[in-house]
């Protein structure tokens, strides 16, 4: 017999909690744990609670978008010089907090880091949610966004193609790419965990629900041998995508003349950046959720330390970018780059710079402390501040940029409207909304790798 | 044994002593047979004697289709049919035509990933003999099979019963057609 307390206290070299998985659990109680929340649906209240609100701010992006197609972009705060606003501000932080899930689950599965299992399905569905929304962004700012189908290579009777040489068409073969990517790894891994579910409902509608989309898995030793294989493949090819698809997101400024967008930097520092953004927001996530639904034995403060540790990681890249930015300024001795550094911190927008600093590089210093990456409040919070300060890093990155052109005849302010908050807030909304559905139709934790994973424990206690 | 089955399954308690049943019964001559487990067992594919996927194959010469036609679309495009002149740049410029064929490698892959495991696993199947077990649906909760079909060479309703009892199952079945 196994002391369960000294056990569950065992820890690492490093002075970490040891266990992914807490004490006492058998592939039953895993399967009921993860299981019954969708199929039992504990604390109801606290899900409409937050259903409500989510589903409010979804209306509030559909009355925001109405209003946008009936009077056109005029109704947004873009003009000349700054005509990219919130818009792509928005798009490049929502793409970038998609990152952190296909990281997790395709490329710290390719590094063979166990950890991932119990956090996965649910990075890779905010992953699908966010992207989502930040689709929807570049398609709205087109001004008559009926016309999308122009930016595919289709025989058309103009005689005319995209231009394949510009940033903006890479951009919508990587987005919708890894869009499509990350929605067949996602389903590829759901499989057997729907005929689990299809298997311990006694619901008749869910019976048909589950059953239609496990799509008669039985677990068959064939079926396995495909199935990880085709996984195993898919990680290998969404490893380099997810980075690709950031760097590509990056050369929409960087292939640019701009000041402060001309930079070679960009595509590495983007890609920190998302990373960074994108645990930031699983950590938003999945800490109220391990509460709420009671999963502390699941994802355990190992999970939330090792997070804790790529936000670090990460983040002292991006003070990198922010410090090389300012070096390379002064070093390249050109008067345009000088004089954009010099408003970037000192300008109209100074302010905005300096939150940017706190938040995204002094604040999570934090989490050099270790009491900070094991208490969840603490991580709770420096996450949502770096959360905040990487759509403030796109803001002055879009905005600053773009306020002062080469020539004093062009220089402006941006101010965004009402129209362009209810947009930002309504994405939120639209994520939240499909987040709160998955909880409620979908297991958030993989059923199968987390059984996987119980059955290589055991027999490393043997 | 009048109405017409499908073969006989054995349930297991824990993934070894089915990885262990598995190749007692490869060992034993039988062929037609396959092992269900509520999560991936490795080396259960190589004791059942399957052979390895092709997946990879497919899937590599998907991907260097989705490479080969991305750049050619693009060439075709940008230097063939609708060639612009801009500052005496050279027509095919690959440097700019990498990220789309680089996407179009990686969606021509990862698609064919899809579908070619679904295609080979048969799936969707909306029927199949081994759900008519009722013992079956803990296959996807904490039990394991092992089932020999009645198409097998060697199978004998009676001495096959008696061998798969022999690899100490808690439970012999059954399966109907």
């Amino acid at each position: 017999m196994i002391d369960t307390d000294a056990e569950a206290r065992r820890v690492t070299p490093l002075n970490y909690p040891a266990r992914l998985i807490g004490p006492g659990e058998s592939y039953e109680s895993v399967t009921e744990t993860i299981g019954s929340i969708v199929l039992h649906h504990p604390r109801p209240r606290l899900w409409w609670a937050g259903f409500v609100v989510a589903f409010a701010l979804l209306m509030m992006f559909l009355m925001a978008v109405t209003v946008l197609f009936l009077r056109g972009i005029g109704v947004w705060g873009v003009n000349v010089p700054v005509a990219w606003g919130f818009a792509i501000v928005n798009f490049v932080w929502w793409i970038g907090i998609g990152h952190a899930g296909t990281f997790i689950s395709a490329i710290l599965l390719l590094v063979q880091q166990p950890w991932r299992t119990s956090i996965n399905r649910l990075t890779e569905a905010m992953t699908l949610f966010a992207v989502a929304c930040a689709g929807t962004f570049p398609l709205l700012h087109l001004g008559r966004p009926w016309l999308f189908y122009w930016l595919l290579p289709y025989p058309d009777t103009m005689g005319l193609w995209p231009q394949f040489r510009s940033p903006l068409v890479w951009d919508v073969f990587a987005v919708s790419t890894y869009f499509t990517v990350s929605l067949i790894f996602w389903y590829a891994g759901l499989i057997p965990d729907l005929a689990t579910l299809r298997d311990r409902t006694t619901i008749r509608w869910r019976k048909y629900f589950y059953g239609i989309l496990a799509m008669g898995w039985r677990g068959s030793a064939r079926h396995w041998q495909r199935q990880q294989t085709a996984y195993l493949l898919l990680a290998g090819l969404a490893a380099p995508l997810v980075l690709s698809v950031h760097s590509v997101v990056s050369f929409d400024f960087a292939v640019a003349i701009v000041p402060g967008w001309h930079s070679t930097i960009f595509p590495p520092y983007f890609v920190a950046g998302a990373i960074y953004s994108g645990f930031a927001m699983v950590l938003n996530i999945v800490i109220p959720l391990r509460k709420i639904y009671r999963l502390e034995s699941l994802i355990t403060v190992r999970h939330l330390n090792n997070m804790a540790n790529i936000m670090l990681v990460t983040g002292m890249m991006v003070a990198y970018g922010y410090f090389m930015e300012a070096f390379m300024a002064w070093y390249s001795g050109d008067i345009f780059d000088e004089s954009m550094m010099h408003d970037r911190a000192f300008g109209a927008y100074a302010w905005i710079f300096w939150a940017l600093m706190l938040f995204n590089v002094v604040i999570p210093q934090a989490l050099w402390s270790r009491r900070v990456r094991t208490t969840p409040l603490f991580l709770f919070v420096v996450a949502l501040f770096v959360n905040i300060g990487m759509w403030v890093e796109r803001f002055v990155i879009v905005i600053t940029s773009l306020h002062r052109d080469f020539v004093p005849s062009s220089w402006g302010m941006y101010f965004p409207t009402r129209w362009d908050v209810m947009t930002l807030l309504g994405t939120v909304g639209l994520f939240l909304t499909l987040l709160f559905l998955f909880l409620r139709l979908l297991p958030m934790i993989s059923i199968t790798e987390v059984r996987a994973l119980l059955a290589e424990q055991r027999e490393e206690e043997k | 044994m009048s109405t017409p089955f499908f073969g006989l399954m054995a349930e297991f308690e824990d993934h070894e002593i089915l990885l262990h049943a598995a190749r007692r019964a490869r060992e034993e001559g039988y062929r037609n047979m396959d092992a269900f487990s509520p999560f991936p067992v490795e080396g259960l594919d190589q004791a059942l004697g399957l052979p390895r996927s092709r997946i990879p194959l497919i899937v590599l010469l998907a991907g260097i289709c989705g490479a080969g036609g991305g750049y050619f679309m693009e060439w075709y495009a940008m230097a063939k049919d609708y060639p612009l002149n801009i500052g005496g740049r050279p027509l095919n410029s690959w440097p700019a035509f990498i990220p789309i064929a680089f996407e179009l490698t990686v969606l021509c892959a990862a698609l064919t990933a899809m579908i070619s495991m679904l295609a080979f696993n048969r799936l969707p199947c909306p029927y199949h003999p081994v759900f008519n077990v009722p013992e079956f649906a803990r296959a996807s909760l904490d039990r394991f099979f092992l089932c020999v079909e009645r198409t097998d060479p060697l199978f004998d309703p009676a001495a096959t019963r008696k061998f798969l009892e022999s690899l100490g199952p808690c439970k012999v079945m059954e399966v109907a057609e």
